[in-house]
């Protein structure tokens, strides 16, 4: 058993949804970054999902792009991500954490390096974006039999005769994009979220949690309905880049809509 | 395979241990390729792949694509003895595969026409691409044009105020522009706009990528409609010279003008073929586009191909006098190549590109674009110490039209 699905058990037993919140490892610095992780499980994040930056996130809009961005300018690396994830493992063992990105800077730095590596500072899952399960001798095999989690995600376009493919390696939970399209963009149409997870249900059981254009508690509340969890990252990232000039109030402001969000997910 | 079509992609049985053999069934050449991209995507390339193989095996495409290639393209294009370059170096005899001669002044219209009947036969309806120097902006518009279908073409900010006169050619074509801000604005951040398009439009739209690189089944059907350019070249100069050139040569941004002319000759093992990337203010500057010769794996764009990035695995924009060749990456075949020894690859500076620019222009009356030039400035590098029997084929994949006004800059020239 993993923190993955120990913490989903949990939620299970107390009928209760996840919330899973989106940061950009590093964004806005080093610094303020740690301190935003370390402030989400308070906040009610129950899973942290934590962004490892890439100059050429595609599959990304342009929040979480700046995001990462402002992360390699503030010197931001793949190394610094994992000190991290060690820093907050030393003051907290439950929360799980996700590392999500894009297969290069992992193929870069070593794959078995990076999976020894993240597997000691304590790092749960994976989810990387340019690597569908055509592909999953190159990370996805070895980090599974290493303990991590590979999280997959299941789109609208991944149909019912993909879709054992797909699932097929896929562990701690199934993320389902919410609509065709790239993260921050256009709000996802409930009841075709509620379809396709009820469709994805009956050929797994693993949790199903949503992400991909949700920004509002009031959205957050509705996707939970019909799902194990929301995910939550461009609105999250957004209150960094509008905090640029006052950046004091910058880890408030994003824990404090980080608490709303955590709220709306539970709100009956 | 029906008789056209095997004329068309070439039946022959591969020699043992041939070069030509990729890709396998999971787009690798040897490490190389692959199908790197977002799960949304992964339906779509799948989908892609079954139509281009039906689409191989179909008489009718090919009959379709050969009446356009000759009488819309103007093909075969030309294989020129350039007489007074070859008295000029004083060397190896100089031919130049005339592609700049087709129809919108580039190669890249051989690919466009393939991808959209394919486009048509799949039923898209919306046509996407991504450019550079906008040669393939201008071809993709061309053909969108051509068959009616609406078309949006994403290119770098960067690139839009280098290419300026390609970008109103695109739009006199009915293309609609979008330029791309996020990165340098240039090429790789053009590519990732056009893949954040094609997630979004799933249904509708058919993208049409301009080199042999992206993922499975991209690198291998834009090769194979490239590689005209290679089987005419091996007829045209069995019919002038009565063998095989000895020696090619092509510049390489993505590379597929160079794959283009390459792939039917990488067989006959007597070939020398070399590539010439582009050397920016030089190799040993961190300002060149040299992919091979500076780069490392990686992964970008769908493809594990070699890659300029720094020790992060953070890709890093490249340089290039050249709009065409500023890729930081490089199709995947072409690395291939490279580690098995069989094509030699090389570069040429942003200087030498200019140089060779003008001594062509002079020398023969052909204005080229700025990508081959860096080809030709490498033929200038070995062609003098060449016997006069020595074949040099050069892919002139392009003509200089658009680069007037930026060569003027370079010049100091105020127009």
């Amino acid at each position: 058993m993993s923190r993955i699905d120990d913490l989903f058990a949990d939620l299970q037993s107390r009928n209760r949804k996840a919330f899973i919140a989106f940061i950009t490892a590093g964004d806005p610095d080093v610094q303020m970054s740690a301190e935003i992780l370390a402030g989400l499980p308070a906040a009610g994040a129950d899973i942290i999902e934590l962004g490892m930056p890439f100059t050429d996130p595609m599959a990304d809009g342009p929040a979480i792009q700046a995001a990462s961005q402002r992360a390699l300018a503030a010197g931001q690396t793949l190394q610094g991500t994992l000190n991290m994830v060690a820093d907050f493992r030393a003051e907290n063992d439950t929360t799980p954490i996700v590392l999500m990105g894009y297969y290069n800077p992992i193929y870069h730095y070593g794959v078995d390096k990076f999976i020894a590596e993240a597997k000691q500072v304590g790092v749960d899952g994976l989810i990387i974006v340019d690597l569908p399960a055509e592909e999953d001798g190159e990370l996805c095999l070895p980090a599974m039999q290493a303990g991590l989690n590979f999280i997959r995600l299941a789109t609208p376009t991944t149909d019912d005769k993909r879709l054992p493919h797909v699932l097929n390696n896929t562990s701690g939970f199934v993320y389902y994009v919410s609509i065709t399209g790239i993260t921050g963009a256009a709000a996802p149409q409930q009841q075709a979220v509620a379809d396709n997870i009820a469709r994805i249900k009956q050929q797994t059981q693993l949790p199903v949690c949503v992400g991909f254009g949700i920004r509002t508690p009031e959205q957050a509340a509705a996707l939970a309905a019909s799902s194990d969890g929301v995910v939550v990252g461009s609105a999250l990232v957004d209150v960094i880049a509008e905090t640029a000039e006052n950046r004091a109030d910058t880890v408030k402001q994003v824990l404090a809509l980080a608490s709303a969000l955590a709220e709306g997910v539970n709100k009956k | 395979m029906p008789r056209r079509a095997a004329k068309i992609w070439g039946s022959e049985l591969a020699q043992e241990n041939s070069y030509r053999e990729g890709p396998d069934d999971k787009g690798r050449f040897g490490l190389y390729g692959g199908r790197f991209v977002a799960e949304t995507l992964m339906p779509l390339i799948l989908d892609l792949e079954a139509a281009y193989e039906a689409a191989k095996q179909d008489d009718g495409f090919a009959a379709q694509l050969q009446d356009l290639q000759t009488h819309y393209v103007g093909r075969p294009s030309p294989l020129y003895f350039a007489e007074r370059l070859t008295e000029h170096y004083g060397g190896a005899k100089i031919y130049l595969k005339r592609d700049e001669l087709n129809h919108t002044g580039s190669h890249k219209i051989n690919n466009c026409l393939g991808q959209i009947l394919l486009a048509k036969r799949m039923g898209k309806t919306r046509i996407i691409a991504e450019t550079g120097a906008g040669q393939h902006g201008v071809a993709v518009a061309t053909v969108a044009a051509r068959f009616g279908l609406p078309c949006t073409v994403f290119m770098g900010a960067t690139d839009i105020e280098r290419q300026k006169p390609n970008v109103f050619r695109m739009k006199l074509l009915g293309a609609d522009i979008r330029p791309v801000t996020s990165g340098a604005g240039t090429l790789k951040d053009a590519m990732n706009e056009a893949l954040r398009d094609w997630v979004t439009h799933v249904e509708d739209t058919f993208y049409i990528i301009g080199t042999v690189a992206g993922p499975h089944p991209y690198p291998a059907m834009v090769r194979d409609f490239q590689s005209i350019i290679g089987r005419e070249t091996k007829q045209q100069m069995q019919e002038r010279e009565g063998r095989l050139p000895d020696t090619l040569i092509a510049c390489i941004g993505g590379g597929s003008n160079a794959m283009g002319l390459f792939h039917p000759f990488l067989d006959d093992r007597e070939v020398t073929i070399i590539g010439v990337e582009a050397g920016g203010f030089g190799l040993d500057t961190p300002d060149h586009a040299a992919s091979l010769a500076g780069g490392a794996p990686g992964i970008l764009h769908g493809n594990r191909t070699y890659l300029l990035q720094d020790d992060d695995g953070q890709i890093i924009e490249g340089h290039s006098i050249s709009a065409g060749l500023d890729y930081p990456g490089i199709g995947p075949e072409h690395a291939y190549l490279r580690d098995t020894g069989r094509v030699n690859y090389v570069s040429a500076t942003d200087a030498e590109a200019l140089e060779a620019f003008q001594l062509i222009t002079r020398l023969e009356g052909i204005i080229p674009a700025l990508e081959p030039s860096h080809a030709l400035a490498h033929v200038g590098k070995i062609a003098g110490d060449l016997p006069p029997e020595h074949l040099l084929v050069m892919n002139m994949c392009g003509r200089g039209d658009k680069d007037v006004f930026a060569v003027a800059d370079h010049l100091n020239v105020t127009l």
